[in-house]
């Protein structure tokens, strides 16, 4: 398979879509960075894995349900009580247009 | 001996015969922490007031003789990234430097319900995420055998602490070695319990799939203790394992004749430190001389555990970091223009560079054209790399390894180099992967900084490895040493 | 027209469950704002899910109501997304595997076959609230993480009429097996229709529109007309139409563009490690499938058959549940089943729009409607007082007997009583008796409202008129 390359701009890019600005020296540096891992990455494909089933748990763990019932939720006061802005009793964000 | 250095077995048993009070356990690893703490680094947050609320109730325990369990009285620490009360919660990020959690994790309120004494949060890398707590946006954490040295990471603080006589024993989670990485480093005794053992529920998430709460200790028989204390079913936690839990006291000081225990030649390849090598083939020797009959294996997925981790375990820390918005708690940038712009400065101000990293990294490999070459593969080679264990089980009881491929390395060495550093997880890792139960037991010193072996045992069979280390280390005194904190 | 519309739908349904998806939380609507979160349902760093079986049931009742293959083997999946109503920075939802799939709805009285692609659990989002003139919104996270139903059809749907009749059925299903009350104002059922125009005959589907906004189901049949006729016009005039986001604006009767997204969305798919998977074996699907009660659709075919009901009729009887059952009750004790209907159709469905009760909270039963028709039937009541009876019944629960008898309201049909008064006004009247015997027809009238007078509208008309021809 080919190597795949990282190009700057992708990973400003991939930034934005964690929403990180990067700084100059983090973008450099990752771009770096990522081709080397990936090469690392890429040793996977050394292996044949086309009649091998994914792991996403290793525990083989099934219907883990609880019953419908209610419990009591944090007062209001300790649900705000750790947001950055808070206004009448809501979480408060610069205004978002719809 | 000194009080802070004892054991909890120690402690316990002394409270028990009266010969010691709560408080003056308390009084002596306060003082210890007043002593050393400034070289040490090891707390990003004491807590006293929770502390000393919970000697008065220990002590009425003690003295009511009601309700005293193995750690009643006795003083714990806890990594800070699971949640207590009323303390924050900083994963030693600046995104999280002021939120304070309104519950408890799970493990915490077992322990708080066993009486334990909470002395303080621990540093670790930032969000866990780095092997030596240099990420910790906070402070830098000291290797009590050599102050130039690093602690490991990323429960640098907690087993520094215990190295260092600040408490007797304290909570490390490990996602991909961040418990035995630094228990080796340290010189103490760290375990990963199998994954489901322990509830995580509390625990800031690094990879759900992965992350496991285990105790730090100065010995053998005080990790059983905290097994016991730490293990169970949790509803809270849909990966928690709901299966009976044994005493994990009862194979210890138990013969280990003709137990198998396989080394994995893998993990013994080039990369590793001679020295480190020689410790564990000595060690290997001497329980072959009690009776365990060790043979090499192979496992040839192993060498795939570096990407297979880095792919997974950053696919799942990219989406669990991504709740650091700004919005309902922690950091916010000031002076946003819009919900855009608010979210890119809190994160881009609130998060470092190795968190950043693995962000983008964990995003890269989800994004589409990236999914199947890198995740979907990821996991498939999990699957084979879970597979080489089952097939070895079938054939040993146990695994034997190395912890890590050096001793601790010098401050600021290896930071600019992450390639580097996440290579030097390539023992721990694998355990992670195949969610199996992993711990590192003191095995020796190489210019005067420790050594560890890791065992890794067969899932929820934790009693198995404890019967095997406590034989070893009760035939060695490398537990009973402690380190000398000289400038 | 010249072209083909293909419209297909997506629907958000709130289920009906007490507490949250994922945690204790209440779901009751309209409380205090934030007043219905923990850490769980607000993502403060730690917490983790649990899955409420009851949301699990839900989904799997509909996946069987409308006809799908429900996964044996279920799993969830985080998309990712950064928005303010979405506290982890990340849904929990299902991509492969979904928990129902490849099933359909059959609507227009069986004529159309709506295809349904797959019905899948997630968890609902908070709310924002915009202030005009403020320069921040305000988050309410008591919806956040209430279990959300995702139900999506194929693009099977060919015009505004088909549109509205689909969600009409839909949401009749829904409230018929109990999971959703489809509320589509407070916005318990949200939907979405997608919809483009080609030409007849043409392989390619055309650029979509999605609408957004749509709080009824008149709204439904609008919206999608208007942008049928939009659309058209567009191409008409050799135009192309965007895809892109419109809400329908109920006051102009429009659909307006949302400001288009500012990049495309890569939701990053995969799977929820926090979770396990759902394993539905033979005995719960077993259980659910026994738990369903009858669809509208069988429901009205029976009524037509079983009850020689009109078409009409059976579907007023059985768009709700509620009205269908009741139904039923009366006609198993009254067995001129017309008559059963028009009381329902008119009075009941009156009073209750009139009152905005539920049945269940008015005091009708169907024991009282039956007992009123049996009155008229057998001429103790006429039909003006039998109505009067009814609305004091459904609104007080007195049984009408009580009430006939405390307002006096029985018709006098006693010959002996009937026949001292009609001698009465035949002797004051005796002017108008002889017109009558002389042969003017028109006299009886006059003489039958004399002896309704005597007796304030109570008498028996039809014995009435018997008594006087025999007495005179």
């Amino acid at each position: 398979m080919m190597t795949m390359k990282v190009s700057r701009k992708e990973v400003e890019h991939v930034a934005f879509l964690s929403r990180l600005a990067l700084s100059e020296r983090e973008a450099e540096e990752f771009t770096r960075q990522f081709n080397q891992i990936f090469k690392q990455f890429e040793k996977l494909n050394e292996l044949d894995t086309s009649q091998v089933e994914p792991t996403s748990h290793v525990l083989q763990m099934q219907n883990v349900l609880r019953q419908d019932s209610v419990r009591s939720s944090l007062p209001i006061d300790e649900v705000l009580a750790n947001a950055p802005d808070r206004e009448d009793g809501y979480f408060s964000v610069p205004r978002i247009m719809e | 001996m000194n009080i802070y250095d004892m054991t909890l077995h120690q402690l316990w048993k002394m409270l028990h015969e009266g010969d010691i009070t709560v408080q003056e356990i308390y009084g002596s690893f306060a003082g210890r922490i007043e002593e050393v703490e400034s070289k040490v680094g090891a707390f990003v947050n004491l807590t006293p007031d929770i502390a000393e609320l919970q000697v008065h109730k220990a002590a009425d325990r003690w003295s009511e003789g009601r309700g005293v369990t193995p750690l009643t009285g006795l003083p714990l620490a806890i990594k800070d990234n699971m949640s207590l009360v009323g303390v924050p919660n900083t994963c030693s990020s600046k995104m999280l430097e002021n939120y304070i959690p309104p519950y408890n994790a799970t493990v915490v309120e077992k322990l708080a319900e066993d009486g334990a004494l909470f002395i303080g949060k621990t540093n670790l890398d930032e969000f866990a995420m780095g092997s030596s707590t240099e990420t910790s946006a906070f402070k830098l954490t000291r290797n009590p055998w050599n102050l130039g040295h690093v602690p490991g990471g990323s429960s640098g603080g907690s087993a520094a602490a215990v190295a260092a006589g600040e408490s007797p024993a304290a909570l490390g989670s490990d996602t991909g070695g961040s418990i035995r990485q630094p228990a080796s480093f340290c010189g103490v005794v760290g375990m990963k319990p199998t994954y489901g053992r322990v509830s995580r529920y509390g625990l800031v998430a690094f990879a759900g799939s992965l992350d496991q709460i285990g105790p730090i200790t100065r010995d053998v028989y005080d990790c059983a203790i905290m097994m016991n204390a730490l293990s169970g079913h949790d509803a809270c936690d849909s990966t928690s394992a709901d299966i009976p839990v044994p005493d994990h006291t009862t194979g210890l000081g138990q013969d280990i004749r003709g137990l198998r225990i396989g080394l994995p030649g893998e993990l013994f390849n080039e990369g590793i430190d001679a020295s480190i090598r020689e410790a564990i083939y000595t060690a290997v020797d001497l329980l072959t001389g009690m009776g365990a009959e060790c043979v090499e294996i192979s496992m040839p997925h192993l060498e795939y555990s570096m990407p297979v981790y880095y792919i997974l375990a950053t696919a799942e820390a990219g989406s669990n970091m991504a709740r650091y918005d700004g919005v309902q708690y922690g950091y916010r940038a000031s002076g946003a223009k819009d919900i855009l712009d608010m979210y890119i400065r809190t994160r881009s101000e609130g998060l470092g560079t190795e968190v950043k990293r693995r962000i983008v990294l964990g995003t890269y490999v989800l994004s589409s054209g990236y999914y199947d070459a890198f995740y979907l593969k990821a996991q498939k080679v999990r699957t084979l790399i879970k597979a080489d264990f089952d097939r070895a089980f079938t054939r040993v009881d146990l695994l034997v390894s190395p912890v890590t491929p050096t001793t601790a390395f010098k401050a600021g060495k290896r930071a600019d180099d992450p390639l580097q550093m996440y290579l030097s997880d390539i023992c721990t890792i694998p355990a992670n992967l195949a969610g199996l139960p992993a711990m590192s037991v003191p095995c020796g010193f190489d210019n005067g900084l420790p050594m560890g072996m890791q065992i890794i045992g067969k899932p929820f069979d934790e009693t198995t490895m404890l019967r095997v280390a406590y034989a070893y280390e009760q035939s060695t005194d490398w537990h009973k040493r402690r380190a000398v904190l000289a400038g | 027209m010249k072209y083909e519309v293909v419209i297909g739908m997506e629907i958000h349904a709130q289920l009906l469950t007490k507490s949250k998806l994922f945690c204790g939380c209440s779901t009751e609507f309209g409380a205090e704002p934030n007043s219905q979160c923990c850490p769980i349902c607000l993502g403060f760093p730690g917490s983790l899910p649990v899955m409420n079986r009851k949301a699990v049931d839900h989904i799997i009742t509909t996946a069987l109501a409308l006809n799908c293959t429900v996964a044996r083997e279920s799993i969830f999946a985080r998309k990712n997304y950064f928005y303010p109503d979405l506290p982890k920075a990340y849904q929990i939802s299902q991509d492969d595997q979904p928990l129902g799939e490849r099933g359909y709805l059959d609507i227009m009285d069986g004529s159309r076959r709506i295809k349904i692609r797959r019905i899948h659990l997630e968890e609902d989002a908070g709310k924002l609230v915009h202030i005009e003139g403020e320069p921040f919104s305000l988050v309410d996270y008591n919806r956040g993480g209430a279990s959300l139903m995702e139900i999506v059809t194929e693009p099977d749907i060919r015009s505004a009429e088909e549109a509205a009749a689909y969600i009409t059925e839909l949401r009749s299903i829904l409230r018929y097996i109990g999971v959703c009350d489809g509320n589509m104002e407070e916005g318990s059922l949200r939907c979405e229709p997608n919809i483009s125009l080609r030409l007849h005959g043409a392989k390619e589907f055309g650029v979509k529109a999605e609408l957004k906004n749509i709080n009824s189901i008149r709204a439904v049949q609008r919206g999608v007309a208007y942008e049928i006729e939009r659309q058209s016009q567009i191409l008409d005039e050799g135009g192309t139409v965007i895809q892109e986001t419109r809400r329908w604006d109920e006051a102009s009767g429009t659909t307006i563009s949302m400001r288009s997204k500012e990049e495309a969305h890569d939701y990053r798919y995969f799977s929820e490690a926090d979770l396990v998977r759902v394993v539905v074996d033979d005995a719960w699907l077993n259980r659910m499938a026994a738990a369903l009660p009858e669809l509208p659709q069988a429901r009205r075919e029976r009524f037509i058959a079983a009850y020689g009901l009109p078409a009409y009729d059976a579907g007023v009887l059985t768009e709700s549940k509620e009205i269908g059952d009741f139904f039923d009750k009366v006609a198993a004790i009254s067995h001129d089943y017309k008559v059963v209907s028009n009381w329902i159709m008119g009075e009941l469905m009156r009073l209750l729009n009139e009152t905005g009760q539920s049945l269940e909270q008015s005091h009708m039963t169907p024991e009282v409607l039956a007992e009123i028709i049996a009155l008229v039937d057998k001429g103790t009541i006429n039909l003006k007082s039998a109505k009067e009876v009814f609305e004091e019944s459904f609104h007080t629960g007195k049984t009408p007997s009580k009430i006939v008898a405390d307002r006096g309201m029985a018709q006098i049909s006693d010959e002996a009583a009937l026949s001292g008064i009609i001698e009465g006004v035949i002797a004051a009247n005796s002017k108008v008796a002889e017109d009558f015997r002389a042969g003017k027809e028109a006299a009886l009238g006059f003489l039958v409202g004399q002896v309704m007078k005597e007796t304030r509208g109570q008498a028996n008309p039809a014995m009435v008129n018997k008594l006087l021809r025999e007495k005179l």
